[in-house]
């Protein structure tokens, strides 16, 4: 009897084989349609799915073709590229163009080099003093704007401690491009090291001992080795810096000098010369390169890297111990640390001296006059970064959860759009809000609201990225456990993912309020008198050159975003841990058991 | 939320419904990303699985045996065809309200909750009361003996534990229909036939329709009431693990359920149920030919498993070089050189006459009763 049934299966089968490709368009729209069904009866995915979209478009979308449209149209809002021509024959804007090209493929590559340095000797070499290092590396991500601008005039401006004090040089100009340089070598070469660490580490370290094993001396190891292997993430950190470096403000704003880059320009253009529509080309020109790096990047490197994601370490490196490779490294990585320390340690004194440069005596006015102020700036700051945090993680690891593990139409474009916000200048971000959100029905010019909107969508996609690679390390049986089980996808959302996106979450969180806490060029257009914040604060302290005051705002802001990343670690990390739920049921069933 | 509300109430629906599984010609084409092809991973797969059966999916990687079984979890759309359970067509049921459990093959355990909660889970999601769910949650540890490491998280425990959890957590809700993907194949040798047995014995005892998918032959011949032989996304043969060792419908079952000899033959006759083949101008009678009857005339192969052929060393119509001898302690395993062929043969009883080495000559005895006849 059952051979009867397999014959009849076989004859079946073959039957079927040659008509088989037409039936699979028919099966195709089948498909989908039976997807599409199914996806309704998620109604939660579907709600959550269609707001991300609006918002997406609303926040990201709709004011950057804002800035497009403005830029090609007159005053009449007819299309006109009368406002391209002015701009374009104008020879100094060029200028603009590739001075910013120049200044962020010079910082790429330096960035880049000294995050390789510092990459590979925490990776592959017993450093002393590790922990230090790593600490050093990472600070200036952290920290607020304007600090080491202001610390380089500290110490090379016209009343610098180096300049003036120990060389006696009166006419030392600090502002141009080798300042400019110098500053965001050092604030950029975080994403640099955060970047060439992740490649270092996922290099399996067999691959190296094995080169090792052929008789391959260390120099030889990493020439043939590890360099070629990390190609791919140096390209990428060189486009991730790049990137950083064109939409940098806050430093070419108060330390480039007659050095014009396009992020300061578009502002000049809009605050002093009231030429929205001037502004709105540069910022078109200074998105071009950014986009086209962003792309590269995202899309043409990812491809090519040799290392996979998902893999764990699969035994601990051994690390080099060899002292002609571990001091010569720790050397130049000190030397690099100890500038780092003295630019910040700079600021830090100058906010407690009366007059820098004249007279060096302690004192506390400086945070007197920035009390006197009033709290009002900070207290924004604080308030609009603490409302947009917990919105951008949460939306952050929604995004992430829907691209990795649903599938559903414009997959694709959420995903990319989403991510888009990275390699937006914020100047280019600010001037599309003031453009967007001035009329009704979105008129939203002057509130909180658009500040933290402006937060949310720039701070985004770190979020998204994080949660998105730890995702791809969750065996999706584990969600698929949970819906099997009997849980829509919200509450395995909820009760699965959430839990085991933990700490990426908490990355999420702290990296979106410290870069709202220390945003300047996406909300330099948006604040109000009702709305400052206490960047912008500081940034008008420079402008009148009240340095010293604008170095006690700084320490100030500083303690404030310890203060929160160290609460955010308890809020995320410690309440409500598993660990602490566990033992409240423990004693629950308990009770239970013995009934 | 409304979401869970829903589940319970078709859980309820559900429960107390019949549990037979039906796959009706289900297709399933995958389109690769990259280069656009397409790819039948099920072809027109029709299956039934009756209620409180425990069927197994055997087939080499690749065969579509995982792919059929997501379908039926709902994780996958069948691109064609229709399946059912209990009656009712599932192509419009999300995964989670069909009433069926899966134990995955790297178990799934939820990290972040320990065994207690996690064997819960599915009950917690019904929302249903407290009591219940202690009560049911602890019948669970019991039965799978994991009393006194409920409190411990699924990374503090063994392999053979992990597996046990995962098991506890998939029947504790009283599952229509339980599906195992290869949940063995990450235990060493010796535990994965303890927890074969185990297994076996808590899917009779439950009365649990069951779907199993391994490429392990042993596991699904100790395991299962029938069998499912696929490849490359067909059903080659259905049956009892006994009807597919000793009536292989086709050569690449017959290789894949133990070992075979296949000796091409010409179809001299029929008489009744019998046939006559000849085999290098011998004529062998085939009193169970088995259920393949290709025309007289015709070329055909003989499906000959090792234990059909008795070794001797008294000249017989047919015979050979022996080309390796191997000691298998219950057994002895010789191959021996046949015109072009090798052909494989178990001596069981191994007395001291009967030994062959290897060059010597050795003749073929055949047990007839113990041959196939393969169109």
């Amino acid at each position: 009897m059952e051979n009867d049934g397999t014959q009849k299966t076989t004859a079946a089968m073959r039957a079927v084989q040659s008509p088989l490709t037409e039936q699979i368009h028919v099966n195709g729209s089948r498909q989908r349609k039976t997807a599409a069904v199914k996806l309704l009866r998620q109604p939660f995915l579907v709600l959550a799915i269609l707001l991300i979209f609006g918002l997406l478009a609303l926040f990201i979308v709709f004011p950057l073709v804002k800035v497009g449209t403005l830029s090609v149209t007159d005053e009449k809002g007819a299309f006109s590229l009368e406002g391209m021509r002015q701009i374009f024959s104008n020879r100094s804007y060029w200028q603009t163009f590739w001075n910013s090209i120049k200044l962020g493929a010079i910082v790429a590559v330096i960035a880049t080099l000294i995050g390789y340095l510092f990459a590979y000797s925490l990776t592959r070499v017993k450093m002393p003093a590790g922990r230090f290092f790593q600490m050093l590396a990472t600070l200036p991500i952290i920290s607020p704007p304007f600090v080491l601008s202001l610390s380089m005039i500290f110490l090379f401006g016209r009343q610098g401690l180096i300049t003036k004090g120990l060389l006696h040089i009166d006419d030392f100009d600090v502002y141009g491009l080798p300042s400019l340089i110098l500053v965001q070598s050092i604030s950029f070469f975080p994403v640099a090291y955060l970047t060439l660490t992740g490649i270092l580490e996922s290099i399996d370290s067999a691959v190296e001992d094995a080169a090792l094993n052929l008789g391959a001396s260390k120099w030889h190891i990493f020439r043939t080795v590890t360099l070629p292997l990390s190609v791919p993430g140096i390209a990428s950190s060189f486009l991730l810096v790049f990137i950083q470096s064109m939409e940098d403000f806050s430093n070419p704003a108060v330390i480039s000098g007659r050095y014009t880059t396009l992020a300061v320009e578009a502002y000049r253009l809009i605050t002093g010369m009231y030429d929205t529509r001037g502004g709105a080309i540069l910022a078109i020109m200074l998105i071009l390169p950014t986009l086209i790096a962003f792309i590269l990047q995202k899309y043409w490197l990812n491809g090519k890297s040799f290392v996979t994601v998902t893999g764990k370490p699969t035994q601990q490196r051994k690390k080099t111990g060899d002292p002609r490779i571990v001091w010569p490294l720790f050397t130049l990585c000190l030397l690099i640390s100890l500038f780092i320390i003295l630019l910040y340690g700079t600021v830090l004194v100058g906010a407690f001296v009366k007059t820098w440069g004249i007279n060096y005596k302690l004192t506390l006015d400086h945070f007197k006059y920035v009390f006197s102020l009033g709290w009002d700036t900070l207290r924004n700051s604080i308030v609009l970064s603490a409302v947009a945090t917990p919105i951008t993680g949460i939306l952050g690891m929604i995004i992430a959860y829907l691209v990795i593990r649903k599938n559903f139409p414009g997959k694709r474009v959420m995903e990319f759009t989403s991510m888009l916000t990275s390699a937006i200048p914020g100047t280019v971000l600010g001037i599309g809000y003031i453009l967007a959100f001035n009329q009704k029905p979105f008129l939203f010019t002057g509130t909180a609201f658009i500040l933290i909107m402006a937060f949310t969508f720039r701070n985004m996609p770190v979020g998204i990225e994080s949660g998105t690679s730890t995702l791809m390390q969750i065996d999706k049986s584990i969600e698929e456990a949970s819906t099997i089980l009997g849980a829509g996808s919200g509450l395995t959302f909820r009760r699965i993912t959430l839990p085991l996106l933990k700490q990426a979450f908490f990355s999420g969180l702290v990296y979106s309020f410290v870069r709202s806490m220390t945003a300047v060029s996406s909300i330099i257009f948006l604040i109000s008198p009702r709305w400052n914040v206490a960047t912008t604060r500081i940034f008008s302290l420079f402008e009148i050159s009240k340095y010293s005051d604008a170095a006690a705002y700084i320490v100030i802001m500083i303690v404030v975003i310890l203060a929160a990343i160290a609460l955010l670690n308890r809020l995320v990390l410690h309440s409500g841990s598993t660990n602490s739920q566990g033992n409240v049921r423990k004693s629950k069933h308990k009770g239970l058991a013995h009934e | 939320m409304s979401d869970t509300t829903a589940t319970e109430s078709t859980y309820k629906a559900f429960s107390g419904r019949s549990s037979n599984v039906t796959l009706k010609n289900v297709t399933k084409v995958f389109t690769s990303y990259d280069t656009k092809k397409e790819v039948v991973a099920v072809n027109n797969v029709n299956l039934e699985v009756a209620e409180g059966e425990m069927v197994t999916l055997l087939g080499p990687s690749g065969c579509g045996k995982t792919t059929t079984l997501r379908m039926i979890a709902g994780f996958e759309d069948p691109s064609s065809g229709e399946i059912f359970i209990g009656g009712i067509p599932m192509t419009t049921v999300p995964p989670n309200k069909r009433g069926i459990s899966l134990v995955f093959q790297s178990y799934a355990l939820f990290p972040h909750l320990d065994i207690w909660e996690n064997i819960a889970y599915g009950l917690r999601v019904q929302k249903l009361p407290k009591a219940e769910i202690a009560q049911r949650t602890q019948k669970a540890v019991e039965l799978m003996q994991l009393q006194g490491m409920e409190h411990r998280f699924p990374a503090q425990v063994s392999g053979g534990q992990q597996q046990r959890i995962a098991l506890a957590r998939a029947i504790v809700i009283e599952p229509r229909v339980l599906l195992f993907d290869e949940p063995l194949s990450n235990l060493d040798a010796k535990l994965r036939e303890k927890m074969r047995d185990e297994l076996r014995a808590l899917q009779k005892r439950l009365g649990i329709t069951s779907l199993y998918v391994t490429h392990d032959q042993s596991e699904a011949m100790a395991i299962s009431d029938r069998v499912v032989i696929m490849k490359d996304g067909s059903i080659m043969q259905v049956g009892t693990p006994r009807e597919i060792y000793e009536k292989p419908a086709n050569r690449f079952v017959a290789n894949f359920i133990g070992k075979a000899n296949f000796i091409p033959c010409d179809v001299v006759g029929y008489d009744g149920q019998e046939a006559m083949v000849a085999i290098y101008g011998k004529t062998l009678r085939l009193p169970k030919p088995g259920d393949n009857r290709p025309a007289v005339g015709s070329k055909a192969t003989l499906c000959v498993r090792p234990e059909a052929i008795r070794l001797s060393k008294d000249e017989t119509l047919l015979g050979g070089k022996v080309t390796r001898a191997t000691y298998y302690g219950s057994h002895v395993e010789y191959e021996v050189q046949l015109d072009d062929l090798s052909i494989i043969t178990e001596q069981n009883e191994a007395k001291e006459s009967e030994l062959f080495h290897v060059g010597e000559s050795a003749w073929f005895t055949f047990k007839p009763e113990l041959i196939r006849l393969l169109s």
